[in-house]
């Protein structure tokens, strides 16, 4: 049906190579700026220690070699390098969280915190150092966050099961439930002592600080798993941005396939926030960022998003640790910080661009 | 047209394969279809095997759009059978459906930007792997190149009028290489002259590839030119059905529509006159 109004021919070829190159591109420009800032980021502190010096101490961890000087080591891996490592680990987690269910639901909104996970989380965590009330005695409060996160999540699911919820209705429930989780919260926090009031309004800013090895290899496994496993669905998330109707008639079971995607998503974040509190807006602003440099394919955006969300909270960190040093704040304060006029700004800037 | 584009575009006009033997065809049988206590549909049956276009006209609320979508599988019915190729798509998952069937909706929203060729990729996901291709990207060229899309391949399609998303959608379907093509009003948004355009390219692509495209449609008189074959329905059901000289007669549009017509012949083909009431 090409009439003679515009006998050029398409070349989407070179515009798809093109693009291409911009995405993996976009992606190694984060990979190395993530791995440089980290070695950066592990000079910053009271003891001075080159970046010479700190590169020594990780290729000796990792080799298993004598430090040459075990001081130098000690405050490199053991001290500095976890809140490094768990910065990365817990961005890359919250950015592709975010990124899934922003697709997934066709929502822009749609993040950790909107879905109520964070709220559940800090439910969770206010029950056990207010109350003492621990779900699995001895475990402290990542295991009541880690479940009380999941709560939100749970609710999401068992409605769009039985009552067919369609994606606007799922993320508003998502609302209702964090405003709910944020109120009962509030409530254990009026009649806390001063000295829990003042832990669990720590935790509930989020932080990476105190973060051991172990704990970020739990994260890191977690993270990885779910990454795996978004990836390989990362077609489908494609086609569930188009609607779903468009999705199943282009062979896409939308339902099941939300669901399965939306427990893992959830477990990744849910393991995040239990480890380090409610970190705002990575989830939310680095998917937003990436998708006006890169595009909305979620092939390249999943990846693109989680190494930008690491980088992102890593500058957080180190922003945390030098603005009032040898102060150290908690990284969620800075996030916030830099996350709230970030998003305006996109939001001003790029809002006909990137989202309807 | 250049040699040039005729070039581009053969990838997308080659028969269907049929190397497999698989019949092809839609097969309905006694199928109910409804919502709450009502029945949309009751008992229909339709059996389409032969290559062209086939359109299905009727008044608004009939259950026009609710047929195709049961025979592509966003709908259950209540009752009775379809078959797509000899396969009952009951037994059938949506993938497999996908590979057989297209489906073009009469329009989309979009939240996320997407330029025009990625929304067109997005319908050789039945058909690609996990990666793009160079042939998933011709086929894409060559539906550009087929609809005239090319002014405006690198724009966001949520900023496309209705009638060049409907033509996006279009070539969404055609990038699926379906053996079935499905749909729904695809010419509401379109000027007359697109309008004659798209359907007589349906009506070529149809030939051409010896296959079955099946659209939704309300324009009696476009239907009448390019139809090979038209189903009216009414009443639950199919009403009449055969060619468009056939089925487009001033009777049936009364019963159906309940309004006055003449129709008339121009070179073979009907030509409906509504007559028009006045208060």
């Amino acid at each position: 049906m090409n009439g003679d109004t515009s006998p050029v021919k398409s070349d989407f070829r070179t515009e798809y190579r093109k693009l291409t190159a911009k995405r993996i591109g976009f992606i190694i420009t984060c990979v190395i700026a993530c791995l440089l800032l980290s070695l950066f980021a592990a000079t910053i502190g009271s003891y001075p220690i080159t970046p010479g010096e700190v590169f020594d101490s990780i290729l000796d961890a990792i080799l298993g070699r004598e430090p040459s000087d075990i001081t130098i080591y000690h405050i490199v891996v053991n001290l500095r390098m976890p809140a490094i490592v768990a910065s990365l680990v817990c961005g890359f987690g919250l950015a592709i969280s975010g990124v899934c269910m922003q697709s997934m639901l066709k929502n822009p909104l749609a993040d950790p915190y909107t879905m109520g996970i964070s709220s559940g989380a800090g439910f969770g965590a206010a029950l056990a150092m207010i109350i003492g009330f621990e779900l699995i005695a001895g475990t402290g409060v990542v295991v009541n966050a880690f479940i009380f996160s999941l709560l939100p999540a749970m609710v999401v699911l068992f409605l769009s099961k039985f009552r067919n919820a369609t994606p606007t209705m799922m993320i508003l429930c998502g609302i209702a439930l964090m405003y709910l989780f944020n109120a009962a919260t509030q409530l254990f926090m009026l009649i806390a002592d001063p000295e829990d009031l003042s832990a669990v309004y720590r935790w509930m800013i989020g932080s990476v600080d105190g973060t051991d090895m172990g704990e970020a290899s739990i994260v890191l496994i977690v993270v990885i798993l779910g990454t795996i496993y978004v990836q390989y669905m990362s077609n489908q998330l494609n086609l569930m941005g188009l609607g779903d109707e468009s999705a199943k008639t282009l062979g896409v079971d939308v339902e099941r396939k939300r669901l399965i995607l939306l427990i893992a998503v959830t477990i990744v974040a849910a393991t995040v926030v239990s480890f380090t509190g409610i970190i705002g807006f990575i989830g939310l602003v680095a998917p937003h960022m990436v998708r006006a440099i890169i595009g909305t394919d979620n092939r390249y955006l999943i990846p693109a998003s989680g190494f930008f969300g690491a980088f992102l909270l890593l500058v957080s960190h180190l922003v945390a640790i030098t603005i009032v040093s040898p102060l150290i704040l908690p990284v969620g304060v800075i996030t916030s910080c830099i996350g709230g006029p970030l998003f305006l700004y996109l939001i001003l800037r790029n809002s006909k661009e990137v989202w309807a | 047209m250049t040699d040039d584009l005729k070039d581009s575009i053969s990838i997308l006009m080659e028969p269907r394969k049929s190397d497999d033997n698989t019949p092809l065809g839609i097969k309905i049988e006694d199928m109910t279809f409804g919502y709450d206590e009502n029945n949309i549909l009751e008992n229909v049956n339709l059996e389409i095997t032969e290559p062209g276009l086939v359109c299905i006209l009727g008044p608004n609320g009939v259950g026009k759009t609710t047929i195709v979508k049961c025979i592509n599988k966003l709908l259950k019915p209540r009752g009775g059978r379809v078959f797509v190729n000899g396969t009952d798509v009951s037994s059938m998952g949506l993938l497999d459906v996908a590979k057989i069937l297209a489906f073009v909706p009469n329009s989309q929203q979009s939240v996320f930007s997407m330029t025009v060729p990625e929304a067109i990729l997005m319908g050789r996901h039945p058909r690609a792997g996990w990666t793009t291709s160079e042939r998933d990207i011709k086929v894409v060229d060559a539906a550009i190149d087929l609809l005239g899309l090319q002014e405006f391949s690198t724009r966001d399609i949520r900023q496309l009028s209705a009638g060049q998303t409907q033509r996006v959608l279009i070539a969404r379907g055609l990038v699926q290489e379906p053996d079935i093509l499905i749909l729904d009003e695809p010419t509401s948004n379109l000027d007359v002259k697109y309008q004659m355009d798209v359907m007589r390219f349906l009506k070529a692509y149809a030939r051409d590839r010896r296959i079955i495209v099946l659209m939704v449609c309300h324009d009696l008189n476009i239907t009448a030119a390019y139809a090979d074959r038209v189903i009216l329905m009414y009443g639950k059901g199919v009403f009449a059905d055969g060619k468009p000289a056939e089925v487009l007669t001033a009777g049936n549009i009364k019963t159906v529509y309940h309004v006055n017509a003449e129709v008339s012949d121009f070179n073979g083909i009907p030509q409906v006159h509504l007559i028009p009431e006045y208060d």
